[in-house]
């Protein structure tokens, strides 16, 4: 199965080889924060997480989001999506890796990662972090690989993958509700302490998952002339277009707390974000860019004819995603951290190294999912998908 | 249907103490009934005392500890410092604040919490409530780096070695440990102090008396007269954290 990895067009190898080159790009700047330490990143005393931790929390979305395909088919025998379940696991696969990574590189002393399993802490989110990470990786390897490998062996799947693709459903909840945990339990960031931490987060979830996938759909029917079914995409937008608006819901709702109730340290966070602070304005381009994102992509999604229109869907699902990364990224993180405790406003931007380290987490995530879905396709192609996911709950 | 769920509520809240807990509960158990005869390290500062441009106290925890010298804002180690008595204490700012607390440089230090939100967030322990004494506590070797416990604390009292230290130590004291860099660290209430006998290094380096240091579990102890006899605040006692630094006003 995995040789078909190892065959491809010209173009196949040249995707490859320039993911190959970000990916040593960035571990040379690694190594360069590896001996100098993360001085070399944009982080401060104030703003003492960034761009990394960020893109954790943003990926553990994504990893989450693709249960919005492993739902309807197994448990609804929602026939459309039995193509593009396996892009849903695998999805989950590659986005769990990064989100791995990402912990990694931004720890300061990266050798003793050992030291969170020799002295594990249960009070700890990052702990239980960790634990639902972990089992979440394992779950989507396990389901989407044995299933791929019935499928090409054309054997019938044996019954003891069912329980596990029944819990991976809860466990993709468990795994942005525990990443937002770590935000939302801690008293000391007014900005954080909210209880739609996680419904928020797993709302943006269900959204750039998806929209994600949708990108990957259109790629692979371009370039790989692999066509997962209109049913099937215009089904995700539809799932696309109401988590985004979900999104924006409780951002108002977030909104109208802060705002009516005008309590001052509540408000300093959101009117860095939104208006900017004490002179401060580095942060406006950014959530503004994600506001009209939002509208234009709910515009794009909500009319039949765009949302039809593979142009005009694909714009509108990369206008999700990135939005979704501006929204949960550095707009968590970053209006977080400032103003500090004690008042001080710390600009953050990230550096070069910072950038271009980041780059090389999303090019070995881009190339998991490459080799991943080539297998796929390759599989899909040779055994056509009558026989695809021949595992089901429901006689619906 | 209410009652089924009034007894799971119930049977999780041991868990929920376990989990929202720094200190082992067995432990902590313990710690309660010798609550009696426990030390709980304590300070209070005068805040009126403070000489103009004064740096005494926080030069002599900077040498002492080996804390080092990074002109770079953003990279600064700092375990005792000054801030503006209206950053201090942003929920007493009013438009008419007396003129003497206007502008006011306020000293600032690790609160050494009762219940430290830090010590709960730490993955590995690295940081936790010393259950002997009550110093909040770091183990330089233990901590991986990952900066949860800065975004914890409500004070803005750890700092972490973005760049190798080392460099940037005048003076490097021999019987300090100096830190590598991808560590956190912070105020320690110079326990490597105390265990000699000796009161830490800024309370001792105070020539104004602004600083007071004991036992707050001593109801005869200094710190516990000065608190009995004057108005004194604590930072942000709102939220729990049961901070061990007391502001005489």
């Amino acid at each position: 199965m995995i040789e078909k990895a190892f065959t491809g067009s010209r173009k196949y190898w040249a995707w490859i080889l320039f993911l190959l080159i970000i990916i040593a790009i960035g571990f040379g700047y690694y190594l360069l924060q590896w001996y100098r330490g993360l001085g070399v990143t944009g982080m401060s005393r104030d703003v003492s997480w960034g761009l990394y931790i960020a893109n954790m929390t943003f990926l553990v979305g994504v990893a989450a989001g693709a249960v919005m395909v492993v739902l309807p088919y197994y448990l609804h025998n929602y026939k459309a999506f039995g193509k593009i379940t396996t892009f849903g696991e695998f999805l989950a696969v590659a986005a769990v890796i990064m989100c791995m990574l990402f912990v990694t590189i931004d720890l300061g002393q990266p050798t003793r990662l050992v030291n969170l399993f020799i002295h594990p802490q249960p009070h700890s989110i990052l702990f239980w972090d960790i634990v639902v990470l972990s089992v979440y990786l394992l779950l989507n390897l396990v389901i989407g690989w044995y299933l791929l490998r019935s499928q090409y062996y054309g054997e019938q799947p044996k019954a003891w993958v069912k329980p596990l693709i029944l819990i991976s459903i809860p466990w993709a909840i468990s795994i942005h509700t525990v990443t937002a945990f770590i935000y939302s339990g801690m008293a000391s960031r007014p900005f954080w302490l909210t209880a739609l931490m996680a419904p928020r987060f797993l709302s943006s979830a269900f959204a750039a998952g998806p929209a994600l996938l949708i990108i990957a759909c259109l790629i692979m029917k371009r370039f790989a002339h692999f066509d997962v079914g209109k049913e099937a995409l215009q089904k995700l937008a539809q799932i696309v277009l109401y988590a985004t608006i979900i999104t924006v819901f409780f951002l108002i709702v977030e909104g109208f707390t802060v705002y009516y109730s005008q309590i001052p340290e509540d408000m300093s966070h959101l009117d860095y974000f939104f208006v900017g602070l004490n002179g401060q304005t580095t942060l406006i381009p950014w959530i503004w860019t994600c506001l009209i994102f939002w509208v234009a992509a709910i515009v794009l999604l909500i009319n039949p004819r765009t949302r039809k229109n593979e142009k005009t869907l694909v714009l509108a699902a990369a206008m999700v995603f990135v939005s979704m990364w501006l929204d949960k990224g550095l707009g968590l993180l970053v209006p977080g951290f400032t103003p500090s405790p004690l008042g001080a406003i710390t600009q953050y931007l990230p550096t070069v190294p910072e950038i271009l380290i980041s780059l090389m987490v999303w090019g070995i995530g881009a190339l998991i999912l490459t080799i991943l879905y080539k297998i796929t396709i390759g599989v899909k192609e040779e055994r056509g998908e009558e026989e695809s996911h021949a595992i089901s709950f429901s006689s619906q | 249907m209410a009652g089924i769920a009034f007894v799971g509520l119930l049977a999780a809240k041991p868990i929920f103490d376990v989990i929202s807990r720094a200190e082992d509960p067995k432990k902590a158990a313990e710690a309660q009934t010798a609550a009696q005869t426990q030390t709980k390290w304590g300070m209070a500062i005068k805040i009126a005392n403070c000489k103009d441009g004064c740096t005494d106290c926080i030069n002599a925890c900077n040498t002492i500890h080996n804390v080092p010298d990074i002109p770079d804002p953003k990279h600064e180690i700092k375990w005792i410092w000054d801030v503006n008595y209206e950053d201090v204490f942003p929920e007493q700012n009013s438009p008419f604040l007396a003129n003497s607390l206007k502008g006011l440089p306020v000293l600032v230090l690790c609160n050494h919490c009762d219940h430290p939100p830090c010590a709960r967030v730490c993955p590995t322990a690295a940081t936790w409530k010393r259950a002997a004494d009550g110093i909040v506590m770091m183990d330089y070797h233990r901590c991986i780096g990952c900066r949860y416990c800065m975004a914890a604390c409500p004070y803005g009292a750890r700092s972490f070695n973005w760049v190798d230290p080392r460099p940037y130590i005048k003076q490097i004291n021999p019987d300090y440990p100096t830190r590598t860099k991808g560590v956190v660290e912070k105020c320690d209430f110079c326990e490597e102090r105390l265990a000699l006998g000796l009161i830490p290094a800024c309370v001792e380096a105070c020539t104004e008396k602004a600083l007071v240091f004991g036992d707050l579990n001593d109801p005869n102890s200094d710190i516990r007269k000065l608190l009995a006899t004057n108005y004194s605040i604590q930072r942000k006692a709102e939220l729990g954290t049961g901070p061990n630094v007391y502001y005489v006003i």
